[in-house]
């Protein structure tokens, strides 16, 4: 198919992900082909569009989904969502290949396939989807994997906490964005992002516009870690390498950025918008450059300093200048390469000897050369070295903040010494494994297999055709992309060499306050060591008082409603079925009940009632289980026999075998409890007999009064006349239940099927068995 | 428990029982029954398997893993809607077949959907009776 629809990629995405983990088993090592084909057909098909794209015509579709909510299924392709779709699908490739090598000894590595693929889907639904309600759907699907992901490891039980910390922090920003978006389109009267594109001025003055701004951007911040919601992102590197390079690096963190971007033409341009998101950027831009000098795990290095770019994005997107975009742009697409790569080093160097301690690794260029080569690729363009796609990328990120009025001094302060932060990660991470004697305890380690290495070293290569060729590889993406963020385009040709300048000069500093800072790092630690941040200026901590005190209110409410008595649960199920009903009969005019006319009864009904009543007697005064268990049985088949008397077979069907398996589950249940003893004081029976006869007389009471007001409802006309002709059917009670009324029966054995888990659990915790 | 009588006659109702379980089924669209009373019957007459015959008996002659048969029963009413959504009618709008089939009679969405309630509510029971059950064992 020539330029198929984005939908239908979308909906291919997550089929094949479904069938991902079958594939995987049935395929096992030539699996590695279908993985790295599936992202390629996807990146293949984008680059279809993509004259049309970078001509500067967005690819647009739409189809109506539940137009009732204004959720339709539309979507769009301008520059920069196929700029992030590019990225998304080209580094899945890689991932995609990698991890079908790197995870062969993982139990359950079939199922990581279904994840990262439906991450992959799901994050191409992110950047295409126009409708705002549709990106919503998707982005908290990213976040769903990304738990998933997270907490591959499951056995252990630091992954599924940081899971957990990841899924609660950005699923709460979520909901933020949410709540933003439905007040967004409350204003607009629109859910399509590109609607909004004409309503700056109407969206900028509403007086809703500061919480809209507050809420999106908690959405985006927490979705891409920024400050004081940067912490989830280095616990998260608990999840398999493969993932942090694809997830927690190059593509999922980037989401929030793209949100920001993608909202700045529409919502932005204001002071508020724009300096909120300039200080939020900076401030986790030095700050995670900071926390990252203590560290000497390889992937935590490496989270700390894409925490650190992602903040520097962050930063660019609120300086909001032609040059900004431009930086922003480059920087983007160099740190996803780069950054990536590395993650996947890192897994390999951890593959291969065990170990992510940078402390514990040295001279193994010669035993990885290829690695290493990779490795050094992705290291220039980090720090920013001629001729790579970093170094332009730094440039303009200097060259933009430079231009920043008043601030621009105080910036460009902050963007280098980050920066020289970032070339000190890359000394530890990119040549310190590499580098130096070779030590014998490394001695047998080998170059991972060639499937590993393909995917990083076409990443890191990229890095370098994209820093000599620019222009050719990039320009059009830039001016589309332009054109989708600040509505203008940029008229800047994007070049390597800039000849000598104040720019040309900064890098160096950066680079020789760096290599200053790397020499200096192992007394600086030392002279760290006792230095404790206090609790309370930690986010982390913040988090788990609040996760803490979540749960001691949940331990609390459950101890008061679920103590564990049964008598306490049906006195309050009872009483607050009974309350505000009563209240509501009440209070509309109180009871007018008028007797039927007709009194009279027939023996046997006089006969059922005293079988009932005796039952009942028998059953409050019993001093056994089982003579409890036989007289409600008694009691239950009575009733059953009144529905026959008045014309109810279906019920009364229902009823038996209702009875009939109660009784059976009750002898069943009867071995396991304690001995019968009476547990209950007077004072308690009282109150629980008070509770039981105010519930009787309150039905009694709403029998008499619905059976004696006239109930002017057509329903019963209706279902009666329309059973046969539209339902097929003489039994109207079935045919309501399984077709004018089935969506209510669907809901309820979904119900019951999720209660029947329920007890099966139960149970199983009861007797401890872990199978 | 061990009753020859019982034992030996819970075989054949077992038998039985199921038949009028898929019977109750089948005419509860004109008649009393319908999938849930059916599911009922047709979990009652396992249930009296096990009274007879202990529960590892019966669960190998129910041959499924309850909770699978729940599963099951659920996509079947999840199936059952997939034609009023292809169609693009309202959700779960009934579909019939024009001609119905000997002793089955109408056939359409609505039985299918029965079929799913009888697959749930049989799995579900038997799932709570084998649970119970099953405690005793190490």
């Amino acid at each position: 198919m020539r330029n198929p629809p984005l939908l239908f990629l979308i909906i291919t995405g997550f089929a094949v992900s479904a069938i991902a983990p079958y594939l995987y088993r049935l395929l096992k090592a030539r699996f590695v082909w279908f993985g790295v084909a599936f992202p390629l057909a996807l990146f293949a098909s984008f680059m279809l569009k993509y004259p049309q794209v970078a001509s500067g015509v967005p690819v647009r579709e739409s189809w109506s989904w539940v137009p009732s909510l204004g959720l339709d299924l539309s979507f769009m392709l301008d520059g920069l969502s196929l700029t992030f779709a590019m990225l998304v699908t080209l580094i899945g490739a890689a991932v995609f290949l990698y991890a079908s090598v790197y995870l062969r000894h993982y139990e359950e590595a079939d199922r990581f396939f279904g994840f990262i693929g439906m991450f992959m889907t799901s994050m191409l639904g992110v950047v295409l989807s126009d409708n705002m309600l549709l990106l919503f759907l998707f982005w908290e699907l990213t976040s769903i994997s990304s738990f998933l992901l997270i907490g591959f490891n499951h056995h252990a039980a630091t992954s599924r906490a940081s899971a957990l910390k990841a899924l609660l922090v950005t699923g709460a920003g979520g909901l933020a964005l949410l709540a933003g978006m439905l007040l967004l389109g409350s204003v607009t009267g629109s859910f399509e992002i590109s609607s909004f594109y004409a309503m700056n001025d109407l969206i900028t003055s509403h007086r809703l516009y500061p919480a809209i701004v507050a809420l999106i951007l908690v959405g985006a911040f927490t979705k891409s870690a920024q400050f004081p919601f940067h912490f989830w992102l280095p616990d998260a590197m608990a999840a398999p390498s493969p993932v942090s390079a694809y997830l927690h690096s190059a593509t999922m963190v980037k989401a929030g950025i793209y949100l920001i971007a993608r909202f700045n033409h529409e919502i932005g341009g204001t002071a508020l918008w724009q300096d909120t998101i300039l200080v939020a950027g900076a401030t986790t831009m030095i700050f995670a450059g900071l926390l990252s000098y203590r560290q000497s795990d390889l992937k935590r290095l490496l989270a700390y300093s894409t925490l650190s770019v992602l903040g520097t994005l962050v930063m660019l997107l609120g300086i909001g200048s032609k040059l900004a975009i431009k930086a922003f742009f480059i920087y983007l697409i160099a740190h996803s390469l780069y950054k990536g790569t590395l993650f996947l080093v890192a897994g390999t160097l951890d593959h291969e000897t065990g170990t992510r301690d940078v402390s514990k690794l040295g001279g193994l260029w010669k035993a990885m050369p290829v690695t290493a080569v990779t490795a050094a690729l992705a290291s220039f363009s980090m720090m920013g070295v001629i001729p790579l796609i970093g170094f332009i990328g730094k440039e303009t990120l200097y060259k933009a903040v430079l231009e920043v009025q008043p601030w621009g001094r105080v910036l460009i302060v902050l963007a280098v010494a980050s920066s020289a932060f970032l070339v000190v990660v890359t000394f530890l991470v990119g040549f310190r494994p590499f580098l130096g004697k070779p030590r014998p305890e490394l001695q047998k380690v080998h170059d991972a297999p060639v499937a590993m290495l393909v995917g990083p070293f076409i990443l890191a290569l990229s890095g370098l055709l994209l820093g000599l060729f620019p222009d050719f590889f990039v320009g059009h993406l830039l001016e589309a992309s332009a054109v989708s963020i600040i509505s203008q385009r940029l008229g800047i040709e994007i070049e390597l060499w800039h000849g000598f300048n104040l720019v040309l000069l900064l890098s160096f500093v950066t680079l020789l306050v760096g290599v200053g800072l790397y020499l200096l790092r192992s007394i600086a630690l030392s002279r760290m060591e006792n230095l404790h941040l206090p609790g309370l200026i930690k986010p982390s901590i913040w988090y788990e008082q609040a996760l803490a005190g979540m749960l001691r209110f949940a331990t609390w409410l459950t101890s008061l409603l679920q103590n564990g008595d049964l008598r306490r649960y049906l006195a309050v199920i009872i009483l607050s079925a009974l309350i505000p009903a009563s209240l509501m009969l009440f209070s509309t005019g109180g009871f007018s009940v008028t007797l039927p006319a007709d009194l009279s009864v027939t023996p046997y009904e006089v006969a059922l009632a005293v079988i009932i009543v005796l039952a009942t007697g028998l059953l409050l005064t019993s001093d056994s289980r089982l003579k409890a268990i036989v007289s409600m049985g008694v009691l239950g088949f009575g009733v059953g026999i009144i529905f026959i008397i008045y014309g109810a077979p279906d019920v009364a069907l229902t009823t038996f075998a209702i009875e009939t398996l109660n009784v059976i589950l009750f002898v069943l249940v009867l071995a396991h409890l304690p001995k019968f003893t009476s547990r209950s004081r007077p004072t308690g029976r009282l109150r629980d007999g008070l509770i039981a006869a105010s519930a009787g007389v309150f039905m009694t009471l709403t029998v008499l009064q619905v059976t004696s007001t006239d109930l002017s409802s057509r329903l019963k006309e209706y279902f009666g006349s329309a059973s046969l002709p539209d339902g097929h059917g003489r039994n109207v009670v079935n045919v309501i239940l399984v077709d004018f009324r089935a969506l209510d029966t669907l809901g309820e054995i979904t119900v019951l099927a999720i209660a029947a888990i329920g007890v099966f659990a139960l149970l199983k915790l009861r007797t401890g068995k872990t199978d | 428990m061990n009753s020859l009588i019982l034992s030996t006659s819970s075989r054949y109702l077992l038998v039985l029982l199921q038949l009028f379980s898929v019977f109750l089924l089948l005419r509860g669209h004109n008649e009393p029954g319908g999938g849930f009373a059916g599911g009922l019957v047709a979990a009652a007459a396992y249930a009296l398997y096990f009274i007879a015959n202990g529960v590892e008996e019966a669960r190998r002659v129910f041959r499924f893993e309850p909770l699978t048969v729940v599963v099951a029963g659920l996509g079947v009413a999840l199936v059952s809607t997939l034609p009023s959504i292809l169609g693009g009618m309202n959700f779960m709008q009934s579909v019939w077949v024009k001609t119905g089939i000997p002793v089955i009679g109408k056939v359409g969405t609505p039985l299918l959907f029965d079929v799913g309630v009888y697959l749930l509510v049989l799995g579900i029971t038997l799932k709570i009776v084998f649970s119970l059950a099953g405690e005793d064992e190490p």
